[in-house]
């Protein structure tokens, strides 16, 4: 076992796929001269050449839309939106066209494509830099969207999601490029579509992903000091959403806090909650607590934009609520 | 062009016509839902395109594509069974109208959303250029659709990379029923592609053998030179934007005046003018297209409906 960060991980499942299979190739904004915005793709354009690492204009219909096109075709692209705050400039692709074109046609087509893009708050980009907004992509059928919250995860869903013949939507988060974890040694995949439980406990469930995980490993470890134990589990994936393992957890702790980023309403935790409470409401000992974004754009300020967001304390909060 | 592939051409004009005919006919019986869009009197526009392509170039356009069907070689069997939204449907019954497409004849699609197949036309290019072949790609889409963003991303990426995309809009005088002068700040359509230095012409859309002869000579030029070329096509629609429009913009005599140059009345008058085929074996296509057209509706109205499984499959590959 190797100790990598997000960044290598991400770096490494690429760059093994682009050796394993010539049929994948990168295009979006920044990917080869300059290395990537977030130096994921660093050294790939001196590596693979201009024709696996294609520069393209800011014009985010024609990088999503051409993505789409040359999965259509049989090639396997690795389309790259600078943020995911841009992908609304090409909504009409991701939700619109690349869901779809399989269904509409009866089956005739295929769309191999995985769209990778960097969200989150937490670096004081201003309100349209900073969102989290994995919820609606998750709400249509026929994408699936994909949002690892370690290294581990990270590398073996990517290359998953590289290998699948559907879209995929494969969310990172800005702020934990630099997060360290075990990566396995030699190569291996994590299926798309299963819950993890990432830390085993007795006491509640918290049911969290990407930087809500490690939020929430922290908050878990300070409650461990009280003698809480807390069972965390992972979605990793939110379309298509694995209930098991969250079932099966809150089944023995009867209780459940959820934590997302992205905004309460509408949210990962609303509809997670509305799960539980439809397949296990007779398990229920507590109300369901959901830790999330307050309800405004994400403001510039460092202390408001903190505010905003949700915080390990929040989570600590919330499970004593919960166990109260 | 040889005698065998002149009755070709007429044939497949004729067949897109009578197909449509049928089918606004069924529309209107309300055995078709949804939005239907014709294609009468823009036939010579996509039978001379298409003509003109070799099996390996890609063909794909907008929601008024039950044409491009049928000059791309899907059968009207299948074809009227989509419209009817039967299980044996090229589309199986999920796409309807306008979601017609066929991988096997390089067509890919039938979309819906007016601008939004440009990019993906690019990407069919990109893909190609990827693979390094020389294959084309025809993406036809209307005068509207080049007032929109996707249209000017598509173009640019076209021309920057070097993709072979010939871009053909089909220049019909409205968009929906907004006419060109209303909505575009260029009226010579061609002109956009100046924008991206891109090489462009414009055709005569009703005769099919202009249409035929500018689309071989573009084509030619995209492939050699691997460039994108815009090519655009003046036609006219007869009927309405889709069924159930009420036609408030513009006056029966324009229409009327249109039809005096009808693409297949302009072909059938060229070909008996030069006496490259008689008037008999263009009467016996008719008759043909007569029987085509009512096995088409027989076997469409006679073909199961989707399986209520169906609703759940492919949404996903795996």
């Amino acid at each position: 076992m190797a100790k990598i960060t997000m960044r290598e991980a991400i770096s490494q499942a690429i760059m093994e796929e682009m050796d394993r299979d010539p049929a994948v190739f990168i295009l979006g904004e920044e990917v080869g001269v300059w290395g990537g915005t977030y130096a994921v793709t660093k050294g790939f354009y001196d590596k693979y050449g201009p024709d696996r690492i294609k520069d393209t204009p800011i014009a985010e219909n024609a990088i999503i839309g051409a993505a789409i096109g040359a999965a259509m075709v049989g090639q396997r692209p690795i389309a790259e939106l600078m943020t995911i705050n841009f992908a609304f400039s090409a909504m009409d692709y991701i939700v619109n066209q690349a869901p779809k074109l399989h269904y509409m046609f009866g089956g005739q087509f295929q769309v191999p494509m995985v769209i990778r893009a960097v969200g989150g708050g937490g670096r004081q980009l201003g309100a349209t830099h900073s969102q989290t907004p994995d919820a609606i992509f998750a709400h249509f059928p026929g994408l699936k969207v994909v949002s690892p919250g370690t290294p581990e995860d990270a590398k073996g869903l990517l290359k998953s999601a590289i290998r699948s013949n559907d879209p995929i939507l494969f969310i990172e988060h800005a702020t934990m490029y630099q997060v360290r974890g075990e990566v396995p040694d030699g190569e291996y995949l994590i299926p798309i579509g299963k819950s993890k439980v990432q830390r085993e406990g007795k006491d509640i469930t918290i049911v969290t992903y990407s930087k809500g995980l490690e939020l929430s490993m922290k908050a878990a470890d300070e409650l461990t000091k009280e003698g809480i134990e807390v069972e965390v589990v992972d979605l990793r994936t939110l379309r298509p959403l694995d209930m098991e393992p969250v079932l099966e957890s809150f089944k023995k702790t009867n209780r459940a806090v959820l934590v997302e980023e992205g905004w309460k309403s509408y949210g990962v935790g609303s509809e997670v909650a509305s799960r539980i409470y439809e397949e296990a409401f007779d398990y229920v000992d507590a109300p369901i607590i959901r830790i999330a974004q307050k309800e405004v754009p994400l403001p510039y300020n460092r202390a408001l934009e903190q505010a905003a967001l949700p915080q390990v304390p929040d989570i600590v909060a919330a499970v004593k609520e919960v166990l109260k | 062009m040889k005698k065998d592939q002149l009755l070709d051409l007429y044939h497949q004009m004729v067949l897109i016509r009578r197909v449509e005919e049928r089918g606004a006919e069924l529309y209107q019986a309300g055995k078709i839902g949804g939005f239907m869009h014709l294609y009468i009197g823009q036939e010579a526009v996509s039978t001379g395109l298409i003509a003109a392509r070799e099996p390996r170039d890609r063909v794909i356009t907008a929601y008024r594509d039950h044409g491009v069907a049928i000059n791309c070689g899907i059968p009207a069997n299948e074809v009227m069974a989509e419209l009817l939204g039967k299980a044996t449907g090229i589309s199986k019954g999920k796409g309807g109208s306008m979601h017609m497409a066929s991988v096997e004849k390089n067509f890919w699609g039938g979309h819906a959303i007016v601008g939004g197949h440009l990019p993906i036309a690019a990407g069919l290019a990109v893909g190609d250029q990827y693979a390094k072949n020389d294959n084309v790609t025809i993406c036809m889409f209307g005068d509207g659709a080049t007032n929109i963003g996707y249209f000017h991303e598509a173009l640019n990426l076209a021309k920057a990379w070097g993709l072979r995309v010939l871009w053909v809009c089909e220049n019909n005088k409205y968009g929906m029923g907004t006419a060109v002068e209303r909505a575009s700040a260029v009226l010579d359509i061609q002109q956009k592609a100046e924008g991206y230095e891109m090489k462009h012409s414009q055709v005569d859309g009703m005769d099919v053998m202009k249409v035929y002869e500018a689309a071989k000579e573009a084509m030619e030029y995209v492939r050699t030179n691997s460039q994108p070329y815009l090519l655009e096509v003046i036609t006219y629609r007869y009927r309405g934007h889709s069924m159930g429009d009420p036609e408030r913009y513009r006056k029966p005599e324009e229409v009327k005046k249109w039809q005096e140059n009808d693409p297949i009345g302009i072909f059938r008058k060229h070909v008996l003018e030069k006496k490259t085929v008689s008037a008999k074996a263009l009467d016996e296509i008719d008759a043909q297209v007569e029987e085509e057209v009512n096995a088409a509706v027989e076997f469409a109205e006679t073909s199961p409906e989707p399986a209520p499984e169906e609703l759940f499959t492919n949404v996903y590959v795996e």
